[in-house]
């Protein structure tokens, strides 16, 4: 079982998961239109990639944006959260292990501490985000079963790797969860909303190439967003 | 009924059912006809598959519901924050709806989207950069109107409004010869106090084509003339089409886009014919936009610009009195505190927000400018913005938007306000008019010429 899953599953697994993220990608572009758009992306490019860096990097800074300066709170949570789901799997030191015996490469490893750190800070900061999708009637109206599953997702290789990293029960047991729940994760992430992992940037790149190019880019004012 | 005698899926397209749409006050048959308005489904979803990509597909799916673009929407603000005001709850339940019911939705629904889109967002793009994912609702209401628009869903005066554009090519009935007679009045009355002005119709390859808005002739001709007073002052090499002089758009607030391109075609057009260096457009926002920054979308110009430089006139204005062209008298600069509305429709959709702060380092006395807060691209919609101003049936709405654009003003202390842009000015009339707070306001052009340095010449004879 457990060499099916970190075999030939795993395999499977980042084929289909990052395959299909890299899908995503390319039919956001090729769905780009000028006309429907509004905005031409071709005939000013330069103006273009500047305002889409512009807008990416405003908005992965903590203090980048407006947005985030006015509302530290959420803010703080957001990254937390968001650094922790994303570092936290790339970096850890049992990851690379097995990246190392299956490809012969790995990725520096993080101080064990400070993997424990960042997992706790992931999930943590994941309840309260959802705590404040039940607390505040401005995400309340917004929040649908589909939010709260995709949280669960998200949140649930990691409480079973720490459960499985504390030993807490049966340790096989746990860790066979975490790595089906890991799967499951890697799975999800292109065919839901997850795949904003790569959509934010796209998105994110589109909205900044509008306001390079036509909403006032090429009138030398930068938007402070 | 399928489709009603005035509500139908029809564009006006005649000056007949113009007028017989007009003669209905209130449009009370209009939306009684509403009531019963059969939705084309199968239409509005082959709709949808045909323009909904990349962009606004990824946008309704990746939304986060985290809800940071509540507190961004001033309507969200002014309405005691009711969640039923928060952006993406307004999008989500209205054109999410009709994607995710591929069409198959029913009349008090559709009746409801159209509320939504044209009572609860001015298309006035603020949230759009508080949040994270980019999502720009001022965006995705204009498609949704288009897509309500297309199937006869369309509030009464915006009916007529693009109907206006279509049979007129004008947002109000100015025809051709209605606006050069509108020139050669104002040219004469103007001439006796400025001698030498004049207001050249259809002239050649000069340095300056200038464009306005169709209320300009039709209630204010007095803007007419102040323009041409300024350009003469200035010594600029100017004229006006015959054709092609309007350059607002109700029809993009209606979501008439068919129409769009058609109205700023003919605009595009005087300026082939005329040959100008370049265009220059009057104090108004969302004609701007309707011209320089969409219009080269609607009629398919790759390079997404007009077919010359195509400017606002704040940015005349600026380059004039840089320049030195014009010549303000510094003892008649404004010296009472004095605030400015940036207008979405060309600060936030054009970046034009420093320009206008140059202008006001030439006219006001240094110490006297206030600023609102927040501004430039992070202000406040008037609250009149998007066609709101002029849909009768949501006046009520409307007015509760207005109360932000008045707090804003109230905290700057100011008395007086600057507005160059139509609507704004507009919303800030009706502002007053409702809430009496006591202030004043004004377009550029009027306070300028108050305070210009005239060189000698160009004074009347007799004055000496
Ligand atoms: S801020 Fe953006 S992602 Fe968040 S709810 Fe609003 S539209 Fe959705
Ligand atoms: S575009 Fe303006 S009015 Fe519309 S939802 Fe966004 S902030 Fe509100
Ligand atoms: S009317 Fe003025 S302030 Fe309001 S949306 Fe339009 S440009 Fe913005």
């Amino acid at each position: 079982m457990y060499d099916f899953l970190t075999g030939p599953m795993l395999w499977l697994t980042f084929a289909v998961s990052f395959g299909g993220l890299l899908v995503r990608v390319v039919l956001y572009i090729k769905g780009l239109s000028q006309q429907l758009d509004r905005v031409a992306y071709r005939a000013h490019m330069s103006y273009g990639l500047k305002g889409a860096f512009n807008s990416i990097i405003s908005f992965l800074n903590p203090i980048g944006a407006r947005v985030w300066r006015i509302r530290p709170g959420f803010t703080l949570m957001f990254f937390a959260f968001h650094i922790g789901v994303v570092i936290t799997p790339i970096f850890l030191i049992a990851h690379n292990v097995m990246l190392q015996e299956n490809l012969g490469f790995s990725l520096p490893a993080l101080p064990s501490g400070v993997a424990d750190f960042l997992t706790w800070m992931a999930v943590v900061a994941g309840l309260l985000l959802t705590l404040r999708r039940v607390a505040f009637p401005e995400v309340r109206i917004l929040t649908t079963g589909y939010d709260y599953l995709m949280m669960v997702i998200t949140l649930a290789p990691f409480v079973t790797g720490l459960i499985a990293r504390y030993a807490i029960g049966d340790y096989q047991f746990w860790l066979t969860a975490h790595i089906i729940t890991g799967e499951i994760w890697l799975l999800s992430l292109p065919f839901t909303k997850l795949s904003h992992v790569v959509l934010f940037f796209m998105s994110r790149a589109q909205i900044g190439m509008d306001y390079g190019i036509k909403r006032g880019g090429m009138k030398g004012s930068s938007l402070s967003w | 009924m399928p489709e009603g005698i005035l509500c139908n899926k029809t564009p006006i397209k005649t000056d007949e059912q113009l007028k017989l749409t007009l003669s209905d006050s209130r449009g009370t048959k209009y939306y009684a006809e509403m009531l019963e308005l059969e939705v084309d489904s199968d239409a509005l979803w082959a709709l949808v598959q045909k323009t909904l990509k990349s962009r606004t597909k990824t946008w309704l799916e990746i939304c986060a519901h985290c809800g940071l673009c509540a507190e961004s929407c001033f309507l969200y603000q002014v309405n005691g924050r009711t969640p039923k005001q928060v952006p993406s709850y307004k999008i989500q339940s209205t054109l999410g709806q009709i994607v995710k019911k591929k069409g198959k939705v029913t009349n008090e629904f559709m009746r409801h989207c159209m509320d939504v889109a044209w009572s609860q967002c001015t298309c006035c793009n603020r949230c759009g950069m508080y949040c994270p994912h980019g999502i720009d609702m001022g965006v995705m209401f204009s498609y949704l109107r288009g897509l309500l628009y297309s199937q006869g869903f369309v509030p009464w005066e915006l009916k007529i409004g693009s109907g206006m554009h279509r049979v007129y090519r004008a947002q109000m009935d100015v025809t051709t010869e209605d606006w050069v007679e509108t020139c050669e009045w104002m040219a004469e009355e103007t001439e006796e106090e400025w001698p030498g002005l004049e207001i050249p119709v259809d002239k050649q390859d000069a340095d300056i084509m200038y464009t306005c808005n169709a209320r300009e002739p039709k209630h204010y001709p007095e803007d007419v003339a102040e323009a041409a007073i300024l350009f003469h002052v200035a010594g600029e090499n100017w004229t006006v089409p015959s054709e092609g002089w309007e350059q607002t758009s109700l029809s993009m607030f209606a979501g008439d886009w068919e129409c769009c391109k058609d109205n700023v075609q003919n605009v595009y057009d005087a300026i082939e014919r005329l040959n100008p260096k370049r265009a220059i457009g009057t104090e108004c926002g969302h004609a701007h936009r309707a011209t320089v920054i969409e219009g080269p979308y609607w009629t398919g110009r790759p390079d997404g610009l007009p077919p010359r430089p195509y400017i606002h006139y704040v940015e005349w204005l600026a380059e004039a009195l840089r320049t030195g062209k014009l010549k303000i008298d510094p003892a008649k600069r404004i010296k009472e505190p004095v605030t400015l509305q940036d207008s979405c429709n060309y600060v936030r959709n054009q970046g034009l927000k420093d320009i206008t702060r140059e202008i006001i380092s030439y006219i006001v006395e240094p110490g006297f400018f206030v600023e609102m807060s927040p501004n430039k691209e992070h202000n406040y919609c008037c609250g009149g913005g998007g066609g709101f101003n002029g849909i009768g049936m949501y006046r009520e709405q409307r007015n509760v938007a207005l109360r932000k654009k008045m707090d804003q003003i109230l905290d700057t202390g100011c008395k007086l306000v600057i507005a160059p842009c139509h609507n704004c000015w507009d919303a800030i009339r009706d502002l007053e008019e409702e809430y009496e707070i006591g202030i004043r306001w004004s377009f550029l052009k009027p306070l300028v010429i108050g305070m210009l340095d005239v060189p000698e010449h160009m004074l009347p004879k007799d004055e000496e």
